[in-house]
């Protein structure tokens, strides 16, 4: 939809088409106030016309039990039991946090199959999507699914065509409780500092925001109650960054490794121009007559002998 | 005098040659549809497979069909390029080696240290690219292992494709400047003076055996 914000665009190397400019835009979703009835996600295959397998129950509330190229979003359950020996049930909704420095974009090779909009949200191009999986290899939170069906990665759009005309997402408009926010970035960390103030005076000390720097921030934020142990919150890790590994996969060592390659090549070529090819000379020959010539007159053991084989 | 004298001599034979020209061919392949996805300047590459989805598709079956015919070529060159004393010799006289000053250099075998070197890095990255490739093909294998596998993976095979390329930069152009060296691999034959000048303890075999 929109093509004139692109502030980053994967496997580019010149500027993307970025004249337009918006503000910055987050979801804020409060693990506090959440049921846990799932409307969100219902929300989100209505308005994105998915109907995911039905599959079984494993045991737990979570359904689907993970993330798939159907399902963009999914309530994780997560009984925890306090130092007081009380049960606390802890709810997060799971999908693509829209990462500032995006993982996935960073790894993806194809042009333009991951762009990222200046106003935050990161978003796949399914047409461009050449299905080899590098954006799972790269994204810090386990998010994009490739398809069964047709090898192309999907994840959370942060509904980009609604924001696009100023909509809020679809998952949004419909919790039931308010506990998704949606609004400038900045609007969403004052919304979260009043959240805090209020959980911090009712006896969560630990109450804060999710907002990990080690991505340079998200454009999905949580509020948790523990915000000192997000790993309580079914693993949602607690310094997230992109992998050393993927940032050597993708960082300088790729342009480097193409100079190399090139020098090898053009080291070839300057040898051949400067100090030439290496041939069998009119020496040469003669000394394979000499040799012939021994060997029939003399010792069949002209040339020496060798072990070699 | 034996008649066989003038004649030249035998490097490779029909299947040897086969073998060679099929890795040959399919690391081409390999190559270039692995750098489509390798660097974005080079993403371009991808229209001579027919486009993105297909180099995904057709990358790692060419990668295997090559390890497959790889695989023969390594039986039957491992045992002539075991590592000699003279090598060590030959390889620290790299200067001459470059110059062209084979005079200086010590006799050595059908193979030199150099080609022998070419041979294990050949084998080792090779290896690697298998392994590792089998890791990140995603649509089959990569559901079996973990993030952190896949991600260092990703790193080797990346690393060991540009080792294997690089190093057949070097056995392309080793083939152009030493003249008379194509023709091992084409009629699989070289001249008997090539064959003096580069591999003399190779020459003295062959001629004794002709014997
Ligand atoms: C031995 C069997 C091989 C297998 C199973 C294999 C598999 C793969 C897979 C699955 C990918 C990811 C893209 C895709 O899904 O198609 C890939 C990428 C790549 N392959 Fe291979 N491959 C093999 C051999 C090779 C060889 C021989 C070369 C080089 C001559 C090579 C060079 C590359 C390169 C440069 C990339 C891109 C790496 C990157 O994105 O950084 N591969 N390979
Ligand atoms: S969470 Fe993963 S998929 Fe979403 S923007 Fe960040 S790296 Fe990409
Ligand atoms: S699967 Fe698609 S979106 Fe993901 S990295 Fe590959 S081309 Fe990019």
């Amino acid at each position: 939809m929109a093509t004139q914000d692109i502030i980053a665009r994967s496997a580019t190397t010149t500027a993307s088409p970025s004249v337009r400019q918006f503000d910055e835009v987050a979801k804020l979703i409060d693990t506090t106030v959440c049921i846990g009835c799932k409307a969100c996600q219902v929300a989100c295959s209505e308005w994105n016309d998915l109907r995911d397998e039905v599959g079984d129950n494993v045991g737990v509330y979570d359904n689907p039990s993970d993330l798939t190229a159907d399902s963009w979003t999914v309530m994780r359950f997560d009984e925890h039991e306090t130092s007081e020996g009380d049960l606390e049930w802890l709810i997060r909704k799971d999908g693509c946090m829209h990462c500032e420095d995006p993982g996935c974009l960073k790894a993806c090779p194809s042009p333009g199959a991951i762009v990222k909009y200046d106003n935050g949200i990161v978003d796949f191009d399914q047409d461009k999507c050449i299905g080899c999986g590098y954006c799972v290899t790269g994204c810090p939170f386990d998010v994009p699914r490739i398809s069964k069906k047709d090898n192309k990665a999907y994840k959370c759009t942060l509904c980009s065509d609604r924001v696009s005309v100023g909509l809020e997402p679809a998952c949004v408009k419909t919790c039931p409780t308010g506990a998704i926010v949606f609004g400038t970035k900045d609007e969403m960390k004052e919304h979260a500092n009043w959240r805090i103030q209020d959980l911090k005076g009712r006896g969560y000390e630990n109450a804060g925001i999710y907002d990990p720097q080690g991505v340079g921030g998200t454009h999905v934020m949580y509020v948790l109650h523990h915000a000192d142990k997000p790993q309580l919150y079914s693993d949602l890790p607690k310094d997230p960054a992109i992998s050393p590994l993927v940032g050597a996969w993708k960082g300088v060592a790729k342009p480097l490794a193409m100079l190399a390659m090139a020098a090898t090549a053009a080291a070839g070529f300057f040898h051949y121009i400067r100090i030439g090819p290496n041939r069998v000379s009119k020496e040469d020959e003669a000394a394979v007559e000499h040799d012939a010539a021994q060997a029939g007159t003399n010792s069949p053991d002209a040339g020496g002998t060798s072990d070699e084989r | 005098m034996n008649g066989n004298e003038n004649q030249d001599l035998q490097r490779y034979n029909a299947n040897e040659r086969s073998n060679h020209w099929a890795v040959a061919l399919l690391f081409v392949l390999a190559a270039l549809s692995g750098l489509a996805l390798f660097h974005p300047a080079l993403f371009w590459l991808t229209n001579l497979f027919g486009g993105g989805p297909w180099t995904r598709i057709l990358h790692p079956f060419i990668g295997v069909a090559m390890m497959l015919f790889f695989l023969g070529l390594a039986f039957r060159f491992a045992g002539r390029n075991r590592f000699k004393a003279h090598d060590r010799q030959w390889l620290s006289q790299w200067r001459d080696v470059i110059s062209n000053q084979e005079e200086n250099l010590p006799r050595i075998g059908k193979y030199n240290a150099g080609q022998k070197l070419l041979f294990w890095v050949l084998v080792i990255s090779m290896l690697a690219l298998l392994f590792s490739g089998i890791v990140i093909w995603r649509e089959y294998f990569s559901d079996f292992f973990g993030i952190g596998m896949i991600r260092f993976a990703s790193l080797l095979h990346a690393f060991a494709a540009f080792v294997l390329i690089t190093s057949i930069i070097v056995h392309v152009y080793a083939a152009i400047w030493v003249k008379g060296s194509v023709g091992a691999m084409t009629s699989g034959k070289v001249s008997r003076a090539w064959a003096r000048k580069h591999h003399a303890l190779w020459y003295d075999e062959v001629r004794k055996n002709q014997r």
